[in-house]
């Protein structure tokens, strides 16, 4: 097993269109690179614990217990109940957003037109909030489990009184972050438009998810040492799998 | 730091609902479209933990990503519209004498303060488990079926959690006094679920949770 993606520990591979959405059970253990295929992907991504879907990510909890506004190399995803859901133990991308939320159909077609299946078939419009609530309700989830999520490969920086500008060009064609997950996850995803995207056409980016067995974080491992928090996060993970 | 403070015109003896939260507890009520309603910081510094729902439909409630994204804007203040999760305004902050107030710190638990404090505090008073308190005992909780699955991202008033440009979140002094108050006109009819914030760790408060003051006033008194 190995914290650092190696192409000859891969498990599966698969790719996700642009705006589409994607949903699985991630066993504790298993890492996923997630590549932005295209440059300037977004994915939304949500956390649940599969054995009681009640506990979920926590984006303030996550934000507070390690005194960051954003995500990447060595922070962790708390969920509501005090554990370590998944960690970023690698990431060419160096920020990940995790409080603008996601689009909804509104401000798609407000955005970028009205486009259907009837005529433009799978290249239509989706939403992100879309995307996410038809993952949920396959596994009997829905609005009131939708919380703040993850936006992978996004940026969006605050000016000193809370003013939101969002980074275009953040995350490039082959960028990419490589997330462990510490517990059984549901994984939820849609990888529609970021909601401060400035961009007129509709042309999310594909991302790919390969995944490989990296097993339990290590006593040395970054996003345990990142700090004292992190280390009694990954205690309470690890006491609710005893 | 700019701040643009707005004071009320508004005289406590005209208001409909007049209550104290004691420091810890947690308060709900219901507030109707166009009321007024005040939060009033009574000693200062303190963290006061709320969520809003739709009254209608409790599934609809206030989301901080939508209020956030859709005004591209981190901090809460005169002007700030509270979002629904369906991207409908549920509130209007209509004055506010304390100029900032936070989306992003959420409210502390049981669970979450073993991570941030030590294993060992578990026990501690929390707001979530005041959240849990309230759903089951208060009256307009307990016939909507709301549960552990309606805690969202809350708002702290008058908590003071900078962001600065290189992405550090700051737990910095409150910037609130004893007196301050945030003012705001409910967009629709809307359940007020509050936690007046425990917490015991954090010196944001002086490690010293105090009360404070909840007032509604109907439209009529608003409009005098």
């Amino acid at each position: 097993m190995s914290a650092v993606f190696e192409p000859a520990a891969v498990l599966w591979e698969e790719t996700i269109p642009g705006g589409n959405h994607w949903s699985g059970l991630i066993r504790r253990g298993t890492a996923l690179r997630i590549t932005d295929l295209e440059g300037g992907a977004n994915l939304a991504a949500l956390f649940y614990n599969p054995e009681d879907k009640l506990e979920r990510y926590n984006m303030p909890d996550s934000l507070k217990a390690q005194h960051t506004a954003y995500l990447t190399t060595g922070h962790v995803c708390y969920s509501d109940m005090g554990r370590v859901m998944c960690s970023i133990i690698g990431d060419s991308v160096g920020w990940h957003d995790t409080f603008s939320g996601v689009t909804d159909a509104a401000m798609i077609e407000g955005q970028y037109g009205k486009a259907t299946f009837q005529t433009h078939r799978n290249a239509m419009h989706r939403s992100g909030k879309d995307g996410l609530l038809i993952e949920l309700a396959k596994y009997g989830l829905g609005k009131r489990d939708l919380v703040a999520n993850v936006n992978f490969f996004s940026k969006a920086v605050p000016d000193d009184n809370g003013a939101l500008s969002f980074v275009a060009g953040h995350s490039k064609a082959g960028d990419y972050v490589d997330v462990r997950f510490d517990m059984n996850v549901l994984l939820v995803l849609s990888a529609a438009p970021h909601p401060l995207d400035p961009a007129t056409e509709y042309k999310p980016a594909a991302v790919k998810l390969t995944a490989w067995y990296a097993g339990a974080a290590a006593p040395d491992d970054v996003c345990r040492t990142q700090c004292e928090q992190n280390a009694r996060g990954f205690i309470n993970t690890e006491r609710y799998y005893l | 730091m700019s701040q643009m403070l707005t004071e009320s015109p508004l005289d406590p003896r005209n208001a409909v609902l007049d209550q104290v939260c004691d420091a810890g507890d947690p308060w709900m009520a219901e507030v109707k479209k166009g009321q007024i309603f005040r939060i009033l910081d009574l000693e200062g510094n303190q963290a006061v933990d709320t969520l809003f729902y739709s009254a209608a439909d409790p599934e609809e409630r206030y989301s901080a990503v939508d209020t956030i994204a859709r005004q591209r804007q981190l901090y809460l203040t005169t002007g700030s519209v509270l979002y629904s999760n369906e991207g409908r305004p549920m509130l209007t902050i209509t004055a506010d004498t304390c100029g900032r107030h936070d989306t992003l710190g959420g409210a502390c638990a049981a669970e979450s303060n073993t991570v941030r404090y030590a294993l060992e505090k578990r026990p501690m008073h929390s707001c979530r488990d005041s959240f849990m308190h309230a759903l089951n005992h208060c009256g307009c909780a307990t016939h909507r079926n709301m549960s552990k699955r309606d805690i969202t991202a809350n708002i702290n008033f008058f908590m003071n959690v900078p962001v600065t440009a290189d992405g550090h979140l700051k737990f910095d002094d409150g910037i609130s006094g004893a007196g301050k108050y945030v003012e705001m006109r409910a967009e629709m009819d809307v359940v007020v679920l509050i936690s007046n914030c425990p917490q015991l760790n954090n010196p944001c408060n002086a490690y010293n949770p105090t009360p404070v003051r909840l007032l509604v006033w109907d439209p009529v008194q608003a409009a005098a």
